[in-house]
C-alpha cells in the first residue's frame, strides 16, 4: 500500500436538522437533528478498493456524497491529496470533481432522460476539454467499448436500455473525465443478480486496467466483501470496524460486524442456523444513545457500553474496531498470548 | 463517424413517431387558423369594414353566409379578418410571459432559499386578485388598446409560468442526474438550462397552449368592454359586443364570432394535450 | 420432505398459465407451471425480475385482474381455486390461505390503526366477539414478536419501522391460522439483520403452526437459509426444481448454475464472478426454442429450435434442459 493516502477523512460529522417543534422550544430542549455522520475518520490509499458497508440509516450514502462534495460536512475535514476539499472554489472544485467521480444508485434517475448516450458522453468530454473536438466521436466509441456497450448505443436514449446497461452508461460518463477516484454508491443494488455480477466484473476489470481508486458503498455484505481490499463497517453514522477485507470477514472484531455477517444469507443450505444474528432494531437516528450505538442490540453488552462511547482503536496492523471488548473476535492463540 | 452517429440518431426518433391523435387534430385546427390569419384577404369575400346600407342586419344567405351586421358589413369576412388580430393576441400576449416566467421559474426552483421566499410572496400577491380584474385595472391606467393589453397581461401572466417551472425544477433537481451533473463539474448554469429545464418545461408548454386560448378569450373580453382592439377593427370580442343589442333579432352577428372562439380554444387545448403526450418522458 | 403430495392435502398446481394483454402484444407471464407444496413444507420460488415468480403467487391466490387471464388448475383441499366462484374464493383467502407482500407500507392501510386492520380479518373470517378479537389480536402481536403489543395495536403503520410493519403484516396473515402462507419477497425491502429476524420468524411459525409456505425471492441466499424445496423460474417457466440441498450442490440447468455463480461467496475475494451475459428476454417477444438459449454457454442447435420439456430426473428432481447431464458434469462453480 502506498504510504500517502489519496483521500483522508478526518473526524467528519454531518447533521441534518429536523423541524424544531414548538414543544421542544418551550421545553428548552435543543432542536432534533439526525446525526448522519459522527466523527468518521479513515484513509483511502491509491489504487485500492475500500468497501463501506452498513444498513439503511448508517450514513454510508451521506459519506459518499461528502466525499464528492455533493454535501459539505459540518465538522472535520476531507482531504484529497492533502488539500481540504471544502476550501476549493468554483474552478478548483470542478477540477477536483474531474478527478473524484461518483456513480449513482438509481439507473433510472441518474441519466438525463432527454439526452442520448452520445450527448451525455460528449458533454463530459467537451466541458472538461478531454479531447480535441474532432477526436470526441472516436473517444465515445472507445468508452462504449470500455463498458461493453454496443456502438449503436450512442444514438439511443436512456429509456431504451435495461437497468444494467444504464449503470454501464453511468460508469462510462464517470470514466469520460479520466478520474483517479470513483465513488460508487449502491451501484448494483437495483439490478438483478445475474446483471449485478456483470457490472461487478466490469468494475473489477476497469479498476485493474485504469488503476482506479474505488470507494464501493453498499448494503450487500457479499458484494462488498467480494470487491474490496479493505472494508469499513458503519452503524448509525459511525465506523464500527475497519480492516482488510479478508481478516475482517474471517474474524470480525466488532459484535456488529459479526451480526451483519451472520445475518447475511450465504449460499450454503447445509449451514443453517435458527439463531437470530442481532435482536431488536436500529435506534432512531434522532435519538442516538450516549454509549455505544449498538449497545441496545448487542449480545455482549455490559454496563460501560451504555455510558461510554468506544473509540475506534487498533486491533492489528490496518485493523481497527470501536468496541470496549478489545479481545472480541481475536484468534484464540492471540488471546492466549495476551493472557 | 459522427455523421453516421447522427444518421442513426434520427432513426429511432422517427420510428416511434406515432403521433397522438389530439396533436394531429390540434395542429390542423391551429394550422388552418394561422393560414387564415396571415392571408385573410384570400378567404374573405368582402371588405370587413365596408358599410353596405342596402344590406343591414341580413340573416345568413348565399351572398352573406354568416349574414350582415348593423352597418351592413359581411359577418363572415369580419370573422375571417378577426383571425389576424386574435391569433396575434394569442401569441403576443403569451410569448413574453412564457419566456420570462420560464427563466425566473428555473432560477427560483434551482436556487431555492431567499429567491423562493420572495417569489412565493409575489405569487401570493398576484393570485389574490382575479386575473381579469387585475388586467382591466392595469389597462384602465395605461389606456385602452392592444399594445397596453399585452403589457398588462405580461405583468401578471409570467407568474403562472414561473410557478409551474419552479415546482418542476425543484422536483428534477433532487434526482440523481442533477447530482451527477454537479459531480461532473458542470456549472449551475449548464445544469439548470441544459439538464433540468428540458425535463421541467413540459407543463409550462402545455399551459402555454391553454393560455393562448385564454388570451383570445381575454382579448375578446377586453374588446367587448372596449378596452382591447378598437372598432371598427374586426375582432371577435368587438363583434360580439356589436351584436349584443341585436341578439333577439340578428343573432348571427354575435354567434359566429363566438363559434370561432370556441374552435380556436378547442384547437389550442388539443394541441396542448397532444404536446403533453409527445413530450412525456420515457423512463 | 415431500411426502404427502398425492394425498390431496397441500397445494397442487397444474398447468398454471397467466397471460397479459399488453400494448406490445400478449405477454406470457407464467407458462404451464406445475408445483406441489406438501403440508408444513417451505418451497422457494426464485428468479429475476420478469421471471413470473410473483405472478405465479398472485395467480394461485386469484389476484390477477384484467388485462391478465389465468388458466390451469390450483387444487387446494380438493377444490380448484381457479375455477372457484369469487365468493367462495374470498372465504378461503385470508383464512386458509394468506399472503404477505414485499412492501408492507403499501400493503397496510395507512389511515387505520394496525390493531383494527388485524381485527378486520377476524371479523371477516371468524365469529369472535369484540373482546375475543382484541385478545386474539394481542396474542398474534406477541406471536410475531412485536413488543408492547397493547400500545402498538392502536398505532398507525407509519409509526412502525420496516421490520415491525412486516411483522404486523405477518400477524394479519396469521389471524385465522392459515394452512398456506404465500410470501412475496417479504424481506427484500428490509435490512440484513432485520431480514434475518423475519426469515427466522417465518421458520418458527411454520414449525409451530404446521403451515406450508411458498416463498418468492430473488435472493438465492434466502432460499438456501430457509426452504426445503425450490423451483427456479425463467421467462415465465419453471426451469429447475428439486430439494434445496440437491440444487445448490449440483445445478442441472445452466440458468441455475449461472445464478449461483453470480453471487459472490466467501473466500473468493476479487475474482471474476461467473455472470450470465445478456439480459432476460421480453415476455412479449420470447426467443424460439429454449428461452434461455441466447444467454446460455451450453446451447446447441436443438436449443434454438425446440423448447426443452421439464423432465423428471428422479429423486424429486426436474430440469428443463436438453443438456442437463453436461451442466451437472460441468466443473463446480467454486
Amino acid at each position: 500500500m502506498n504510504a500517502v493516502p489519496i483521500i483522508s477523512v478526518d473526524g467528519v460529522s454531518k447533521q441534518f436538522g429536523a423541524s424544531y417543534s414548538l414543544m421542544r422550544r418551550l421545553a428548552g430542549e435543543p432542536p432534533l437533528a439526525v446525526h448522519a455522520l459522527n466523527n468518521v475518520s479513515f484513509e483511502v490509499h491509491r489504487g485500492e478498493t475500500l468497501g463501506i458497508v452498513g444498513e439503511s440509516g448508517c450514513g454510508k450514502s451521506t459519506l459518499a456524497r461528502c466525499l464528492v462534495r455533493l454535501l459539505d460536512p459540518d465538522g472535520g475535514a476531507i482531504r484529497f491529496e492533502g488539500r481540504d476539499i471544502s476550501t476549493l472554489r468554483s474552478a478548483e472544485r470542478r477540477a477536483f470533481n474531474k478527478r473524484v467521480q461518483m456513480i449513482f444508485q438509481d439507473p433510472y434517475g441518474s441519466l438525463n432522460p432527454r439526452m442520448t448516450v452520445s450527448q451525455v458522453l460528449n458533454e463530459a468530454l467537451s466541458v472538461h476539454r478531454m479531447r480535441p473536438k474532432g477526436d470526441i466521436p472516436a473517444r465515445i466509441t472507445e468508452l462504449l467499448d470500455l463498458v461493453r456497450l454496443p456502438h449503436d448505443a450512442a444514438s439511443r436514449y436512456p429509456h431504451e436500455f435495461s437497468g444494467g446497461q444504464r449503470q454501464r452508461i453511468g460508469i462510462a460518463r464517470a470514466l469520460a473525465v479520466e478520474p483517479d477516484v470513483i465513488v460508487a454508491d449502491e451501484l448494483v443494488s437495483a439490478l438483478d443478480v445475474s446483471v449485478q455480477a456483470q457490472v461487478i466484473n466490469l468494475l473489477l476489470r476497469l479498476q485493474e486496467e485504469l488503476h482506479l481508486t474505488l470507494i464501493f458503498v453498499a448494503h450487500d455484505l457479499r458484494l462488498v466483501r467480494h470487491i474490496s481490499h479493505r472494508v469499513a463497517v458503519m452503524y448509525l453514522g459511525q465506523i464500527m470496524e475497519i480492516g482488510p477485507s479478508e481478516s475482517l470477514f474471517a474474524s470480525p472484531r466488532h459484535p456488529y460486524s459479526k451480526a451483519l455477517l451472520d445475518a447475511a444469507p450465504e449460499l450454503d443450505p447445509t449451514q443453517r442456523s435458527r439463531v437470530v444474528a442481532a435482536r431488536g432494531e436500529l435506534p432512531s437516528p434522532l435519538d442516538v444513545p450516549p454509549g455505544c450505538p449498538f449497545a441496545s442490540r448487542c449480545s455482549h453488552v455490559f454496563d460501560r457500553c451504555r455510558v461510554e462511547r468506544p473509540a475506534l482503536t487498533k486491533r492489528a496492523s490496518e485493523h481497527s474496531a470501536a468496541c470496549h471488548l478489545v479481545d472480541f473476535g481475536a484468534m484464540p492463540s492471540a488471546l492466549a498470548d495476551a493472557v | 463517424m459522427s455523421v453516421a452517429v447522427e444518421k442513426i440518431g434520427l432513426y429511432p426518433r422517427l420510428r416511434r413517431l406515432a403521433l397522438p391523435r389530439t396533436l394531429i387534430s390540434g395542429t390542423i385546427i391551429i394550422g388552418v387558423s394561422l393560414l387564415i390569419a396571415f392571408f385573410p384577404a384570400l378567404f374573405a369575400p368582402y371588405d370587413p369594414i365596408a358599410f353596405d346600407y342596402k344590406a343591414l342586419l341580413k340573416g345568413p344567405t348565399l351572398a352573406h353566409p354568416f349574414g350582415t351586421d348593423s352597418f351592413g358589413r359581411d359577418v363572415l369576412s369580419r370573422v375571417i379578418h378577426a383571425y389576424t388580430i386574435d391569433m396575434q393576441i394569442a401569441v403576443f400576449a403569451t410569448v413574453g410571459p412564457f419566456i420570462f416566467g420560464t427563466i425566473v421559474g428555473a432560477y427560483v426552483g434551482y436556487a431555492g432559499g431567499l429567491a423562493e421566499a420572495i417569489f412565493g410572496r409575489v405569487v401570493d400577491a398576484v393570485i389574490t386578485f382575479p386575473f381579469l380584474v387585475l388586467v382591466i385595472a392595469i389597462v384602465s391606467v395605461l389606456g385602452p388598446g392592444l399594445g397596453n393589453m399585452y403589457v398588462a397581461v405580461g405583468i401578471v401572466g409570467w407568474v403562472f409560468y414561473a410557478r409551474l417551472v419552479a415546482a418542476e425544477v425543484k422536483v428534477q433537481k433532487r434526482l440523481d442526474y442533477a447530482d451527477a451533473g454537479r459531480v461532473m463539474g458542470y456549472t449551475p448554469m449548464r445544469i439548470v438550462f441544459r439538464h433540468l429545464l428540458p425535463n421541467a418545461i413540459t407543463p409550462a408548454i402545455v399551459y402555454w397552449m391553454t393560455d393562448m386560448a385564454l388570451a383570445i378569450l381575454l382579448g375578446s373580453s377586453l374588446g367587448y368592454l372596449g378596452l382591447g382592439a378598437q372598432p371598427p377593427a374586426a375582432e371577435w370580442g368587438v363583434q360580439i359586443a356589436d351584436g349584443k343589442n341585436f341578439m333577439s333579432t340578428a343573432w348571427w352577428i354575435s354567434v359566429f364570432p363566438g363559434i370561432a372562439i370556441v374552435i380556436i380554444g378547442l384547437g389550442f387545448s388539443l394541441l396542448g394535450d397532444g404536446l403533453a403526450q409527445l413530450l412525456r418522458v420515457r423512463r | 420432505m415431500s411426502v404427502a403430495i398425492d394425498t390431496g392435502l397441500g397445494l397442487t398446481v397444474r398447468g398454471l398459465t397467466a397471460l397479459f394483454n399488453t400494448p406490445r402484444g400478449m405477454a406470457l407471464a407464467v407458462a404451464d407451471v406445475d408445483l406441489d407444496v406438501a403440508p408444513g413444507e417451505m418451497v422457494g420460488l426464485v428468479g429475476e425480475s420478469g421471471s413470473g415468480k410473483s405472478v405465479t403467487l398472485r395467480s394461485i391466490m386469484g389476484l390477477i385482474q384484467t388485462p391478465g387471464h389465468v388458466t390451469g388448475k390450483v387444487e387446494w383441499g380438493g377444490r380448484d381455486l381457479v375455477a372457484m366462484p369469487a365468493e367462495e374464493l374470498r372465504r378461503i383467502r385470508g383464512s386458509e390461505i394468506a399472503m404477505i407482500f414485499q412492501e408492507p407500507m403499501t400493503a397496510l392501510n395507512p389511515v387505520l390503526p394496525v390493531g383494527l386492520q388485524l381485527e378486520e380479518n377476524l371479523v371477516a373470517h371468524t365469529r369472535l366477539n369484540a373482546r375475543e378479537r382484541r385478545a386474539r389480536a394481542l396474542q398474534l402481536m406477541n406471536t410475531v414478536g412485536i413488543p408492547a403489543a397493547e400500545r402498538r395495536l392502536n398505532e398507525y403503520p407509519h409509526q412502525f419501522s420496516g421490520g415491525m410493519r412486516q411483522r404486523a403484516m405477518i400477524a394479519i396473515a396469521l389471524a385465522c391460522s392459515p394452512k398456506l402462507l404465500l410470501a412475496d419477497e417479504p424481506t427484500t425491502a428490509l435490512d440484513v439483520t432485520i431480514q434475518d429476524q423475519i426469515l427466522k420468524l417465518l421458520l418458527d411459525l411454520r414449525d409451530r403452526l404446521a403451515m406450508s409456505v411458498v416463498l418468492v425471492t430473488h435472493d438465492l441466499g434466502v432460499i438456501a437459509g430457509t426452504c426445503d424445496r425450490m423451483a427456479v423460474m425463467y421467462a415465465g417457466r419453471i426451469v429447475e426444481m428439486g430439494t434445496v440441498i440437491d440444487v445448490f450442490r449440483q445445478p442441472r440447468h445452466p440458468y441455475t448454475r449461472g445464478l449461483l455463480g453470480s453471487v459472490p461467496r466467501a473466500g473468493a475475494v476479487r475474482t471474476m464472478l461467473s455472470s450470465i451475459e445478456g439480459t432476460p428476454p421480453s415476455l412479449t417477444d420470447l426467443p424460439a426454442g429454449c428461452a434461455f438459449h441466447p444467454r446460455c454457454s451450453f446451447a446447441t442447435d436443438i436449443c434454438r429450435q425446440e423448447r426443452p420439456p421439464l423432465l423428471s430426473l428422479g429423486n424429486d428432481r426436474k430440469a428443463a434442459c436438453f443438456h442437463h447431464d453436461r451442466v451437472a458434469a460441468a466443473e463446480a462453480i467454486l
